[in-house]
């Protein structure tokens, strides 16, 4: 690997009796994109606001472009670009105004920041809305201002927490697009997520996070391989069918699981299965053949019940 | 399909359905609630009516108020200030509420609720309020015996209307608000606070410069006070201005109802 | 030209950096530009309040009242209000914009989550929304002397240090107030505030001398901030200066100190921890 950015050994953060984030290690290389997944609580927004050096850690090690956020807290959130979960814009202020005051806490020059302005917005693609208040902004301009917000004072590192949550496909497309240039200019991107797709898209190397511990750790292609198989057979016999037929096809494959809607069975050649399974004249109801994903790796890993 | 919703009942008695769920939400105040009732009143009196009082009296008696001791003289006046403000904020909030902050009219609006229904059903729990509010004050009035029980009960009635008439004309206005911040600071200061000092609350309005009168004559705190202090210890005026300050004051609760019927109707459309 | 991170490198290791970047005027500059965008009615408007009631109570009650025992002489009743009513618009408006203001800023509109991911400490941001706020009180009480002086309700020209006087107690009741309401998290607990506050100003003898008040009452009105802020004033305004001028000082001295240290605190343990 090569020089790490961020790297963390043993780092745990306790609310009171409660453990957000668990022991963990991690190493995160420079130009990297390193992704956090996990269900709600896993400890990803904690984890993301000890490395924004906005969050104490309780126990072990951290450090950030080789200094401890907890003696050097302003100067490492001087090369950090963080944006937040839910969107902090200062609604009495206009989508100019926004990025420029940003800039000056960080101490920019005038001369700097308004230069700086006319390429955030275009990268933002928010030139004709540059005098509008930020109040007026859609849901997908808005995360759009705060992600070129985040980047006014050139930061090395760009912390996304749940970046595309609540846009529609449209916005997350061109959210992903101008994240993926961003990388390409050698931003560091940190980022979580619970989109599967997100996740495929954007990240290099992830940890799946459960209950302030990591579980897994990879690119996604490893991570699919060594949890999953290639393809996944889904196949529906009705809810009443699926418990008499599940324990013929237990046998066919390496690992099956059983839903109340329908059979999964995980395989490297999903249509051959189900010749098998047709020619055993057991003829599902519907059936579907499709890769591997990591929503499968997420799933098997962190569970089917609902955390809340 | 029978799904026990009684579409004919909520519609008669819908606002009513209304009105609960608002006084539901008033019982997250009712600590703040309770000691402003009490302690309003009492503050006011102590203050001003003890407090300037004592400089009233040692400078010109009972002669510029009529006759009266300086506190009896303002109590009418506070009882109607304190009971049309509170009116205000209980019919203001839940409108910016409702149709801005959380959008809880239009959730209302999607069961067979209607608009008028819900302006009603909120300026009803606002009306609610303000009873609970008058009644204190006026009891805190007795108990000082600043009051008579018998020469002044009728204050309490005829204060909640003028507390309604204040009420429903704001309703009516609130519903139209879309940039509530603006709103709420020409309300409070160009508005409220011009129509607490100038209605002959502290002072005869007689005793102001001609050109601020005005202020008094079309404020509904002049003719709630007014009306106020001839109940409760008979300051005199004709049976003409009485039936003038009631008419003035029926013509707002009129019209302010009528404009947030359709001013509700209309946004809910929207 | 430095960039983001020379500029908070070159802080490193100077005493309490993790605190204050030395860049509160970073967060003044954000109001004002907020002023132009969207605030300036509130702020605006907000001087006509303690005229308002100068021409309702100089005016209307002076009616009423005619002169008032002040220090020995008598004096017209509008004179006597008028620094009560400068140091009670001072510090009301301090108060609303060191608690509705800021209690929106951290609960809704998380803008103060917001500034601390940058290198601002949680100090830039208590010193500059409170310079803010002076500032603000500072044009009103302008403009109130300048309405009041050609009314010839202003003694003398050495009443002009009324100015200053009305900031500073301002002051003290914008970092008070901060911390307070730094601490809130419902907007019960918000009103209560404005419950407290009634009181407050009703008995901080503005409008009248509290001596009419029997011993007790008056012992704790003397306890209150509001009437020590409303008696420096008066000292200022009438020149009329003794040991209880110094301990009005004082009182507000140690307001600001703890006001301060209270907020910084606060935001510290909120945001970083």
């Amino acid at each position: 690997m090569s020089e790490s950015l961020i790297s963390a050994r043993g780092l745990t953060k306790k609310y009171g009796d409660f453990t957000a984030v668990n022991a963990i290690d991690f190493d995160v290389a420079k130009g990297e994109s390193f992704g956090l997944l996990g269900p709600n609580g896993a400890g990803k927004s904690t984890t993301m606001r000890i490395i924004a050096a906005t969050s104490q850690r309780t126990a072990g090690t951290i450090s950030i472009l080789g200094r401890d956020p907890e003696e050097h807290g302003p100067q490492i959130r001087a090369h950090l670009g963080v944006v937040p979960q839910q969107d902090n814009l200062d609604g009495e202020l206009t989508v100019t105004e926004n990025l420029f005051i940003y800039g000056r806490y960080f101490g920019l020059s005038k001369k700097f920041i308004r230069a700086k302005i006319e390429e955030l917005l275009e990268f933002a693609q928010l030139e004709e809305k540059r005098n509008v208040k930020v109040d007026a902004l859609s849901g997908g301009m808005k995360r759009r201002l705060t992600i070129a917000r985040a980047l006014v004072s050139e930061p090395d590192i760009l912390m996304l927490d749940e970046p595309t949550t609540g846009l529609d496909p449209q916005a997350r497309h061109i959210l992903w697009d101008r994240l993926f240039r961003l990388k390409e200019t050698g931003v560091t991107l940190v980022l979580t997520t619970h989109f599967m797709d997100e996740a495929e898209q954007l990240c290099d190397r992830l940890v799946v996070m459960d209950n302030g511990k990591i579980m897994a750790e990879g690119s996604p292609l490893e991570l699919i391989k060594v949890y999953s198989t290639k393809e996944v057979l889904e196949v529906r016999f009705g809810s009443e069918r699926n418990k008499e037929v599940a324990p013929i096809l237990r046998g066919m494959c390496d690992r099956i699981e059983e839903l109340p809607d329908r059979i999964l069975m995980y395989v490297e050649d999903g249509e051959a299965l189900l010749e098998e399974i047709i020619a055993k004249k057991l003829h599902p109801t519907t059936s579907l053949v499709r890769r591997s994903s990591l929503e499968d790796v997420f799933l098997r890993l962190t569970g089917r019940s609902l955390i809340e | 399909m029978n799904s026990g919703i009684n579409v004919a009942k909520v519609r008669s008695i819908g606002a009513a359905y209304v009105a609960e769920a608002r006084i539901s939400q008033m019982m997250k105040w009712k600590g703040i609630i309770a000691i402003v009732a009490i302690g309003n009143p009492l503050f006011y009196l102590i203050a001003i009516g003890i407090g300037v009082g004592v400089l009233v009296n040692q400078n010109s008696g009972t002669s510029g108020t009529g006759g009266v001791e300086y506190i009896t003289f303002i109590a009418p006046a506070l009882l109607a200030a304190a009971a049309l403000t509170g009116a205000m904020d209980e019919v203001m909030f839940p409108v910016l509420e409702g149709f801005k902050w959380r959008k809880l009219f239009f959730a209302m609006n999607s069961t067979p609720l209607t608009g008028t229904q819900i302006a009603t059903g909120v300026f009803m729990a606002a009306m609610l309020r303000v009873a609970f509010t008058v009644f204190c004050y006026w009891a805190l009035l007795v108990a000082f015996g600043v009051f008579s029980i018998s020469q002044s009960w009728d204050v309490v009635p005829i204060t909640m209307f003028a507390a309604g008439a204040f009420a429903a004309v704001i309703l009516g206005i609130t519903a139209k608000v879309t940039k509530e911040d603006f709103f709420m600071t020409i309300l409070g200061r160009l508005v409220i606070m011009p129509m607490f000092l100038f209605s002959g609350t502290f002072f005869p309005l007689e005793s102001m410069p001609t050109f601020l009168q005005p202020i008094g004559w079309v404020s509904p705190l002049w003719h709630a006070t007014e009306l106020g202090r001839h109940f409760s210890y008979g300051y005199s005026i004709s049976g003409l201005m009485i039936l003038f300050h009631f008419a003035y004051l029926s013509l707002l609760l009129i019209a302010g109802l009528l404009l947030a019927n359709r001013a509700f109707t209309a946004r809910l459309a929207k | 030209m430095s960039t983001a991170v020379e500029i908070a490198d070159a802080r490193a290791n100077k005493f309490g950096h993790q605190l204050y970047a030395g860049r509160a005027r970073a967060i003044v500059e954000r109001s004002l530009l907020a002023l132009r965008s969207s605030t300036w009615v509130p702020i605006a408007t907000g001087f006509v309040e303690p005229v308002l009631y100068l021409l309702a109570f100089g005016y209307g009650m002076g009616e009423l009242i005619g002169n008032v025992d002040f220090g020995g002489k008598t004096i017209d009743y509008t004179v006597f209000i008028a620094p009560g009513l400068l140091a009670t618009s001072a510090m009301n408006g301090a108060i609303y914009d060191s608690t509705w203001n800021v209690f929106f800023k951290l609960n809704e509109s998380k803008l103060y989550q917001g500034m601390l991911a940058t290198p601002l400490g949680p100090l830039d941001v208590a010193l500059g929304e409170i310079t803010w706020a002076l500032l603000r009180g500072l044009s009103y009480a302008m403009a109130f002397m300048a309405i009041t002086a050609p009314l010839g309700l202003v003694p003398g020209v050495a009443a002009i240090l009324a100015i200053p006087a009305a900031v500073f107690i301002a002051f003290g009741f914008a970092s008070f107030g901060m911390a307070i309401t730094s601490y809130f998290k419902t907007y019960q607990q918000m009103g209560m505030i404005n419950i407290v506050l009634l009181p407050m100003f009703l008995f901080s003898g503005s409008l009248y001398p509290i001596s009419v008040y029997p011993d007790w009452l008056e012992f704790l009105i003397k306890l209150m901030p509001s009437w020590h802020g409303i008696e420096l004033v008066r000292d200022i305004w009438f020149s009329a200066f003794d040991n209880g001028t110094l301990i009005h000082v004082s009182y507000f001295c140690v307001m600001i100190v703890t006001g301060l240290y209270f907020t910084t605190r606060r935001l510290r343990n909120l945001f970083m921890r």
